[in-house]
């Protein structure tokens, strides 16, 4: 019954508050005790007091006790643990296909997770130094008038950081003069160290934000400076103290210790940088660098800059682009308009991931690989995802009927789909703890080959939140179609036994194998071609023999004066068949020279020319091929300003018969040089690339070519041989330390990268094809059971083992071939652009690709026909009696 | 033996709990406070408090029976736990001892 007068009531605006804050299962009481309160209230202080007093309790009631849900209702809880339990009992029945589904999805992820890491890793380079976005290197970039070649090159004069600091200024913080770094030989008291070690100017303390453990940042400002990292303070100081210790840098150079830092990041430009020594003290101690010190044509230096902080690297660049045009010396202004000289600046940031110049702009480098590794890494997941897929909706025949019983006794589509999903969540949580495992098992294997030093990041919570993130994606994606599409069947038809797969049910499985199958396909064939490149390259001839040469490097005064002494003590030992002496090593072209002029030359080519300085003994030593005319010799007296040529030069020359001809440097006084032979081209630099035309001088005066090249008597062995060289050494040099390196070594660095690539290439395409047998052997044996009755049949109505062996296989060997058929011209299409980065490439041949297809597919049939025997041979006994 | 610790507000509500047996519920303990203590109480203060004794096992609650006041909406009765109630007396007796303990200046004040 309506009362007449309308109650009075609490404000309306108040209660709807409370409603929507308080927690359900509080709401009855509370709101109860408010209305009784209310009701007092009234009586007791009149409607308007009640009412703000109602208010004020409301608002009094937002306390975390009253909002606070119960965390959910039991019910749900059950359901939850009802889920996992059903999908552990799954697992725990099918151990192969749980094997199969957890164990590839754990390599799958293992590989992500170091792909991840190694891109990580090769990303985050440089980073360590704070400053990183606003340092640069100060790089020029000039168009060659005849040939509109456009380079760039980060050799710059001295004069050139004086003209930055005096009319940049404004843009910089630190502008540091750089020497590249080399092998230097420590000497301390009586003992001496080889470290590598760089002359820089002082600002870079500070610049590059070095964690200076004894000492300051303004260590290296004094000339005789030098400050050394943590672990070689270690090696050369042991527990003494390094601080202000007097030490000699390769007999010429003396310097004192100032400061320690940590050791830098493996990952840094600076990462295998020992020492760092103040530039004055080289350019005191060093004629040639002392006499250029304002000399615009001599570019042997570097230059770093550290932009203001509100200056960006872009901005600097473009502010100091016309610097040779404005504020290089007269002379050199009309060469930078001629030669379209600009200056431009290389952020550290890209240092060393877009370290490869074309036409004169970075365009590529590591980036490259970082992208493929990325690329490859994600293929590997999606593999591993795919199988997942496949064989839960493979096995969604086996779990219809439990499906239909689900849904009969009532349960809705969102609980299957959640099951379903929890399923999916359980193995992808277990292939995630089984992954961390392998990785971490893995990582240092790993690290030697990929020369890195990376750590699993346990420590850092970014680590842990994209683990979440990675279990949480994995699994949707995974478990989402399987989810949907076996919680969609008709409860009806599902139990009355008619199968819920229709026609096309097996179309989207087959997309999938598809899938996998190319990629593995197209990993294949690249690791052979990366491989077949590397084999080509190492098989190129190169024009000299490197077995048994060996180099030592001479860097001691005292070395140099009895270095003479030493060859006849070598060569009279019959330690050594032969001694020779150049200016650089074998594997290395440290002079380019230009402004030469020969007969009948085209007096726009403006070539430059590799030099390399030697003594009559070089060619015999490297057996090098004299193919017209003759070597040096001491024989012809007249041997003095004669040249020989490589085989590139000749032919650039365009000369028919250069011997007898004269080479002329304009440059030098118009010097001439007769040139006596013809060598077959020497691989000195890259063996990928076409080898440049090259001068051998002859330099009679040894004293001047400080590499010493030693060719092994044969007949002794090389240990005992280096041994006694050693021994002959330290009598007669005792003060420099026994340094050499065998040049068939030094020519295999070069490959080092290639082979780093094929080896990680060929790691990941073999894991990949792992994970993709995996599922197709799961796929096969699933697809054999549901023949079971089938092929019982069969098999009594007299079908032989191969017939049923075909019938089983036949749908495999077709999807394989289509994938070959998507592979071929994919990888061609990459690895032809890939080879065309060298210039010395092998070429693709067709064998290559049916090989790969045959592998994939010989790999395939071994893998289905395990399964597709083993359902053959059965008794069909057992599998018609059961039902 | 270790004691939940209780607030002195919290004491103060368990005895009322105690005192209004079973028909303690929240505006009667609001409104017996006031009147018994001349303290100005709100209702938010003291759920928040039957809460946490509630927590810590010193008072039991059930819904009660639908009353017209109040909506027709129930009330929950709060009555005090055998632990509750050895906790009080433990708390009362610690006082009577330290009381006993005073100087017999001080007496006088709590007498």
């Amino acid at each position: 019954m309506k009362p007449f007068i309308p109650k009075p009531s609490p404000p309306r605006w108040a209660t709807k508050l409370l409603q929507w804050y308080c927690a359900p299962q509080l709401i009855e009481e509370v709101q109860g005790d408010l209305e009784e309160e209310f009701d007092f209230k009234i009586k007791q202080v009149g409607l308007t007091k009640a009412r703000l007093d109602y208010v004020r309790n409301v608002i009094g009631f937002i306390k975390p006790f009253a909002i606070k849900r119960r965390k959910s209702t039991i019910n749900n809880n059950a359901m939850f643990k009802s889920y996992f339990k059903i999908g552990w009992r799954n697992l725990s029945r099918n151990k192969m296909y749980s094997l199969i589904n957890i164990g590839g999805l754990a390599v799958g992820m293992a590989v992500v997770m170091l792909i991840g890491l190694w891109v990580y890793d090769e990303v985050s380079y440089n980073h360590s130094h704070t400053n990183y976005r606003n340092i640069a290197q100060v790089y020029r970039r000039f168009t060659e008038p005849l040939e509109q070649k456009t380079i760039s090159t980060e050799w710059l004069p001295q004069p050139m950081a004086k003209v930055l600091t005096e009319k940049y200024g404004h843009l910089f913080k630190h502008i540091v003069l750089v020497r590249s770094y080399s092998d230097y030989t420590l000497r301390v008291g009586e003992s001496s160290f080889i470290k590598v070690g760089q002359f820089i100017e002082n600002g870079m303390t500070d610049m590059f934000s070095l964690n200076m453990l004894r000492g300051s940042k303004e260590s290296l400002s004094d000339q005789q400076a030098i400050i050394i990292s943590e672990s070689t303070a270690k090696a050369i100081f042991g527990e003494k103290d390094p601080i202000n210790q007097t030490v000699k840098l390769d007999s010429k150079i003396d310097a004192v210790v100032r400061g320690v830092y940590a050791d830098i990041a493996k990952n840094s430009v600076f990462g295998n940088i020992q020492f760092f020594a103040n530039f004055e003290n080289l350019r005191a101690n060093n004629e040639g660098i002392k006499a250029n010190e304002n000399n615009w044509g001599q570019t042997s230096h570097w230059i770093y800059v550290q932009t203001k902080d509100n200056v960006s690297v872009e901005r600097a660049s473009e502010a100091m682009r016309d610097l040779y045009l404005k504020d290089s010396p007269d002379g050199f202004k009309e060469g930078a308009k001629k030669y379209k000289t600009n200056v431009w600046l290389h952020p550290m940031k890209d240092w060393y991931l877009y370290s490869e110049f074309k036409d004169g702009y970075p365009i590529a480098g590591r980036v490259t690989y970082v992208w493929l590794f990325a690329i490859v890494g994600l293929f590997v997941l999606l593999l591993a995802c795919i199988n997942f897929m496949n064989l839960s909706t493979a096995r969604s025949e086996k779990r219809a009927k439990e499906v239909g019983i689900r849904k009969a006794i009532g349960s809705v589509k969102l609980q299957l789909v959640n099951q379903f999903l929890s399923e999916s969540f359980l193995v992808v949580f277990l292939a995630l703890v089984i992954a961390l495992v392998l990785v971490s098992m893995s990582l240092s294997p790993f690290n030697e080959l990929a020369d890195k030093s990376i750590q699993l990041p346990f420590d850092n919570i970014y680590f842990w939140l994209l683990c979440f993130a990675f279990l949480t994606i994995t699994s949707f994606l995974s478990g989402l179609y399987p989810a949907f599409y076996l919680s969609s069947f008709q409860p009806v038809k599902v139990l009355k036994g008619s199968s819920p797969l229709g026609r096309f049910a097996a179309l989207p499985r087959r997309i999938l194998v598809i899938t996998q199958v190319s990629v593995s396909v197209v990993l294949m064939i690249g690791t052979i071609i990366v491989y077949q490149q590397i084999q080509y390259a190492q098989n190129r001839p190169i024009g000299y023999d490197r077995k048994g040469l060996i180099r030592i490097p001479i860097k001691d005064p005292d070395f140099n004066k009895s270095k003479l002494v030493i060859q006849n003590e070598l060569l009279a030992s019959g330690l050594a068949s032969n001694v020779g002496f150049s200016s650089s090593p074998v594997t290395a072209i440290w002079d380019n020279w230009g402004g030469f002029t020969w007969k009948g030359k085209n007096p726009e080519a403006e070539s430059s020319f590799t030099v390399t300085w030697t003594n009559e003994d070089y060619g015999k030593t490297i057996q090098w091929k004299v193919l017209q005319g003759r070597d040096f010799s001491r024989e012809f007296g007249t041997d003095a300003d004669v040249v020989i040529i490589n085989k590139s030069a000749a032919k650039y020359m365009g000369l028919e018969n250069p011997i007898g001809e004269f080479i002329t440097q304009e440059s030098n006084n118009n010097q001439h040089r007769l040139i006596i032979g013809v060598v077959d081209d020497v691989i000195a630099t890259s063996p990928y690339e076409s080898v440049q035309p090259g001068f051998y001088w002859l330099e009679k005066d040894a004293s001047n070519l400080w590499q010493m090249l030693i060719k092994l008597n044969h007949s002794i062995s090389t240990k005992e041989a280096l041994s006694k060289i050693e021994s002959i050494q330290n009598k007669l040099v005792p003060s420099a330390p026994f340094v050499y390196s065998f040049v068939d070594e030094e020519y295999g660095n070069k490959f080092k990268a290639e082979q780093r690539l094929g080896r990680l290439a060929s790691l990941f395409a073999i894991l990949a094809i792992f994970i993709s047998c995996l599922g197709l052997f799961g796929l096969s044996s699933f697809i054999a059971e549901q023949k079971t009755k089938e092929i019982g049949i069969r098999k009594v109505l007299g079908a032989s083992v191969a017939t049923l062996w075909r019938m089983l296989s036949k749908d495999f060997v077709v999807l394989v071939l289509l994938s070959c058929f998507i592979a071929v011209p994919i990888s061609y299409y990459f690895l032809t652009n890939w080879l065309k980065t060298y210039q010395y490439h092998t070429e693709i041949s067709w064998w290559v690709f049916a090989l790969s297809g045959m592998g994939a597919l010989a790999i395939t049939i071994v893998t289905v026909s395990f399964q597709a025997i083993k359902a053959a041979m059965a008794n069909p006994i057992n599998s018609l009696r059961s039902e | 033996m270790k004691r939940v610790y209780l607030g002195e507000f919290e004491e103060l509500v368990l005895l009322v709990v105690a005192m209004l047996e079973s028909d303690a519920y929240g505006v009667k303990i609001t409104h017996e406070i006031t009147d018994q203590t001349n303290r100005s109480v709100r209702l938010n203060q003291v759920h928040a408090a039957l809460h946490r004794l509630e927590d810590k096992g010193m008072i039991n609650s059930k819904m009660g029976d639908p009353t017209p006041q109040r909506g027709g909406r129930r009330k929950r009765i709060f009555t005090i736990t055998a632990f509750g109630q050895n906790t009080l007396a433990e708390m009362k007796t610690v006082r009577a001892h330290l009381w006993n303990l005073l100087p017999s200046s001080m007496k006088i004040v709590g007498g």
